[in-house]
């Protein structure tokens, strides 16, 4: 097994010799810098670590990144990370798709790595947009996009890639924005936790889609905006002025003003990370009557797809030898002497 | 074989050289079971043999009808046996549907063993028939042996206590010790089989040895008269050694394990349930000792990219399919060939296209299989002629895939997957081993301080850093295997256009021109044995070409008009893609070329292409295999002094398996 001991590394050892392709604006820059500032926290060793993408602008991550690197086929890269985790699962890997690659022709995919819990970050970039072909809309743009191929507007309903994971079965979803100082402490979480981490973070595409996120994501009233989860505190936002009770005639999550700071007394609930029909709340929250949830939304591990299939072989191979002649000879068998007369 | 030239035409009474025996029934009736047994009281007796089940595309058939009939052929005999038999001598008919599908092909004269209990008018109506055919006559030019199984399998079996229907479960095993001893076949490894199989409930295991050996005493006692009488196969002369029975699923599995086991890797394997290739997936699940990880992913497509995965982790990746499951791993098969990774993706062809028919069989998939992906996309192919041979096969492809790092396919077909026949065992030692030793910084030379590699001047930042060349070649044209984790060796790749050595993402023209050459140079070079001729001599008036399933009977046909003292060669190729470097001369060196296949003209379009010659196809596609009698009549075209009458379409045969289809 590789090994795995934390290592010293900076953001240069993270960044390879390629010219990076993106175009100028584009979000993705400000997370490839997040992740390359995260991985030296993290004690990440380069020669472990593989990124894996699929295709898409997000896809050319892992060019820019000085690790291993998979640039697989369009939707797939959940399915060839799941071949390597289970061929080496010392290997740390972080995939990387977009709403396009992961939610559309990969979809099927990304249920099935999620439900399984093979131990990866998955970092989904969600632009709302196709960008590497040009602007054509995606399964999370907005009803009445306008684009080459919805000239008159869209009218397919939006995917919610948070609650597409959850009801996957995912046990750690967490949002981020590709601009946001706190996205490291994002990774780091998904990074912490043992099993798939799915991330959602919105980018944005500056030729596309440019700006779509600035609702919440622009840095001016963002706290009015913005809901950065913390597990073990009260849903507060708005400078703590409002937070979030819970509305018990109508099961759902609802706005309250908090005055003087009294959040308990407005009903204010407590964040737990491992409340799942909290964090089913959160993510079908529509954002404008609410806001942002951003951050850890859930985070509830349980035992992963490569420790049962490494347990069951070594419980399958107790006691065995790997004896191929005894092998080829199983089942039934004679023997032929030599005058094939008289068989055994 | 009965069949055969020097064979007695007219039934069993005489001493063949080969019996044909089908069993049929319906779905519950435990068809498939009993010919398992008889299979290897036949192996255990020292027979040649060669097995066609057919069963169903249904899992529970509505009972009696014709759709839910199940049979199970075997051909056996005191020589080498080939093929599964053309036309049955003996057929075993457990109700009115079973005796309905298969009496057309009995041979004339043949013997018609069948159970009157299952004769009534209900299941005759199911049956479409609106006499009793075992009354009015219609059987008249068979031998029949009809009399109630059913009363007596409920009869031997009364002192455990069964009620009728678990009573009359145990047909199958009454049937079979009749027919162990029309055969003269010893009962105790069937008697030992029963108790391993009933082991936690031994009642069982006794009411069938009880039915089993009512079934043989039957036939020792009773006064069969006419033209029933034992008959003794004796042994074939075959190579001593220790031998089994192997399916082609099995010995595909074995060769896989084997062939990882030689290249010194774990293997991971793939697959997503598909008829008729889920067996291998089965099987192999069993073996997880030998390093073996079996997924069975999503869909067909995540099933190969999870083994590009574990390859490129450093497993040998495999994955296995039918045509339309091939179908969809098509564009990660493009993946593997332009990542260069190994990969050994297992075709068990059937009928086509889309579904088509599932549980037949058919070589319709060598196209898509030699040509049918995006762009050049080069890779090895090769094709398995018998069960046993799927052994050496599959080795063959895990060979060639790790030594040349590319995907390479393996066909066989849902014939080959499903039949049975006798295998002598090999000894693993005889094996050459071909170990992988993945790349690390020093075998790439990349471990000194301070070396500088040529492709390093183009990099950013210090000169004098050397670059990992994950794209540079060694003389087989085969790119290093580096699996992450090793220190100093990280590189990126992917399905994008790579610059030569780096792997960069390069489109420029000179690139593109050198990689697609590359790939398509190193498959081309993909070391192969040159061909030999199956049978025959060189430079005659016919070669007949084959490939996959139709070995047996092409060899035979080819075996009975070389008696008859026609030039004819059987030429059979293994290598399909790249083809083997002196077929084309060998070729040229027939008058003319006769490929029959299982599809409509595939190979034969391959080798004109390569070869640009005169090639005729002799097609089949009922899902039936071809008949030794109607490849012999093929060749005998080209002898018969009639111009422009050779090679063309074979017929359906109505008389042979599989037949449900004309009945639906």
């Amino acid at each position: 097994m590789n090994d795995m001991t934390p290592i010293t590394t900076t953001l240069k050892d993270w960044e390879t010799d390629q010219e990076v392709r993106w175009c100028p604006g584009c979000g993705d820059y400000a997370i490839l810098k997040a992740v390359q500032r995260t991985l030296p926290q993290l004690g990440c060793d380069p020669k472990n670590t593989v990124f894996v993408s699929g295709i898409g602008c997000s896809s050319r991550f892992p060019y820019y990144i000085e690790s291993y690197g998979f640039h697989t086929i369009h939707g797939r890269a959940p399915a060839v990370a799941t071949g390597i985790k289970l061929a080496n699962p010392a290997l740390d890997i972080w995939l990387v798709t977009g709403d396009g690659d992961g939610l559309s022709i990969g979809g099927n995919h990304m249920m099935h790595v999620l439900r399984r819990n093979v131990n990866m970050q998955i970092m989904l970039f969600n632009n709302e947009i196709y960008g590497l072909t040009k602007g054509q809309a995606s399964p999370t743009s907005r009803e009445g996009t306008r684009s080459p191929s919805t000239p008159l507007g869209s009218y397919d309903h939006p995917a919610k890639p948070a609650a597409f994971a959850l009801g996957s079965g995912a046990r750690f979803v967490a949002r981020g924005f590709d601009v946001s100082k706190k996205l490291p402490e994002v990774l780091i979480a998904a990074h912490a936790h043992n099993g798939a981490a799915f991330i959602e973070i919105f980018q944005n595409c500056i030729v596309y889609n440019k700006d779509v996120f600035d609702d919440f994501a622009a840095p001016k009233g963002a706290e009015d905006r913005q809901l950065w989860l913390e597990d073990g505190q009260p849903m507060l936002f708005a400078d703590g002025t409002k937070g979030l009770a819970l509305d018990t005639v109508n099961l759902a999550l609802t706005v309250v003003d908090v005055v003087d700071g009294d959040w308990q007394a407005a009903g204010v609930v407590v964040h737990d990370v491992r409340n799942r029909s909290l964090a089913h709340m959160l993510v079908e929250m529509p954002f404008g009557p609410f806001p942002m949830a951003l951050g850890v939304l859930y985070d509830h591990p349980r035992p992963t797809f490569e420790d049962a299939v490494v347990a069951e072989r070594a419980q399958a191979s107790e006691g065995k030898q790997p004896d191929l002649a005894k092998l080829l000879a199983t089942g039934q068998t004679w023997t032929v002497d030599g005058t094939a007369a008289d068989p055994v | 074989m009965a069949t055969a030239a020097t064979a007695p035409q007219d039934g069993i009474s005489d001493t063949p050289e080969a019996v044909v025996v089908r069993f049929a029934g319906d779905s519950g009736d435990g068809m498939q079971l009993t010919g398992g047994q008889f299979t290897l009281s036949t192996a255990l007796a020292g027979n040649d043999l060669a097995t066609f089940p057919d069963f169903p595309a249904e899992i529970r058939a509505p009972t009696g009808t014709l759709f839910g009939v199940s049979a199970f052929q075997i051909n056996f005999g005191s020589r080498e046996i080939n093929t599964a038999g053309d036309a049955p001598d003996v057929l075993v008919a457990m109700n009115p549907a079973a005796l309905k599908v298969n009496i057309s092909a009995l041979k004339p004269g043949g013997l018609v063993i069948a159970d009157t209990g299952a004769f009534t008018k209900r299941n005759l109506d199911k049956a479409h028939y609106d006499s009793n055919p075992l009354e009015d006559g219609s059987l008249a030019k068979f031998d029949l042996l009809a009399f109630d199984i059913s009363e007596k399998t409920i009869e031997a079996v009364k002192p455990y206590g069964l009620g009728n229907k678990d009573a009359l479960r145990s047909k199958n095993m009454w049937t079979l010790g009749l027919a162990l001893w029309l055969f003269d076949r010893d009962r105790a490894p069937i008697h030992e089989w029963l108790k391993q199989k009933f082991r936690r409930n031994p009642d069982i295991a006794d009411a069938n040895i009880a039915a089993l050996d009512a079934g043989h005493a039957y036939g020792e006692t009773a006064e069969l008269s006419g033209p029933i009488k034992q008959l003794h196969m004796p042994p074939v002369l075959s190579e001593p050694g220790l031998y089994r029975t192997v399916t082609g699923a099995e010995a595909v599995s074995l060769g896989l394990v084997a062939g990882a086991q030689l290249a010194k890797l774990p293997m991971f394997f793939g697959g997503y349930p598909i008829t008729p290739a889920s067996a291998i997936l089965h099987h192999l699940a069993r073996l997880k000792e030998f390093g073996v990880t079996t997924f069975q992913a999503e869909d067909e497509i995540a099933a190969i990219c999870a083994a590009i995965g574990a390859s490129y982790a450093g497993s040998l990746g495999v994955t296995s399919s039918s045509g339309p499951g091939i179908a969809l791993k098509t564009e990660a098969m493009g993946l593997a060939i332009m990542t260069e990774l190994p990969l050994v993706i297992v075709n068990s062809q059937r009928g086509g296209p889309s579904t088509g028919l599932p549980t037949k069989t058919e070589q319709s998939d060598l196209y898509q299989a030699v040509y049918g992906r995006n762009g050049d996309a080069p890779m090895p192919v090769i094709a398995a002629r018998s069960p046993s041979d799927s052994f050496e096969c599959a080795i063959e492809a895990c060979r060639i895939a790790v030594q040349y790092m590319t995907p390479v396919m393996l066909l066989t077909d849902g014939y080959i997957a499903n039949a049975a026949e006798p295998w002598k065992v090999p000894d693993p030692e005889t094996f050459a081993p071909f170990p992988v030793s993945f790349a690390d910084a020093d075998s790439l030379g990349l471990a000194g301080e301070g070396e500088v590699d040529a492709a390093g001047a183009g990099s950013k930042g210090d000169a004098s850093q050397a670059v990992v060349q994950p794209y540079a070649r060694d003389e087989k044209g085969a790119r290093p295997w580096i699996r992450p984790g090793t220190p100093g060796l990280m590189h990126r790749i992917g399905g994008i256009e790579k610059a030569q050595g780096t792997g960069h993402i390069d489109y420029s023209p000179d690139n593109h021109q050198a990689m697609t050459d590359a790939r398509r140079d190193k498959v081309l070079g993909v070391d192969r044995p040159d061909q030999e001729i199956a049978l025959g001599e060189p430079g005659g008036t016919l070669a007949v070409v084959g490939w996959g399933s139709t070995y047996g009977p092409i060899l035979q046909a080819v075996r009975r008009s070389i008696a008859k003292g026609r030039k004819v060669a059987h030429i059979h190729v293994r290598h399909i893609w790249p083809l083997p470097a002196n077929l084309g001369e060998l070729l040229r060196g027939f008058d003319h070329v006769l490929v029959p296949e299982m599809n409509t003209g595939q190979f034969k379009t391959v080798l004109r292409d390569q070869y640009l010659i005169d090639a005729r196809p002799l097609t089949k596609t009922s899902g039936q295999p071809f008949q030794i009698a109607e490849l012999e009549a093929a060749i005998g075209k080209y002898f018969d002094g009639i111009e422009g009458n050779e090679g063309g379409e074979v017929p359906a045969n109505d008389q042979q398996l599989p037949n449900t289809g004309i009945l639906a």
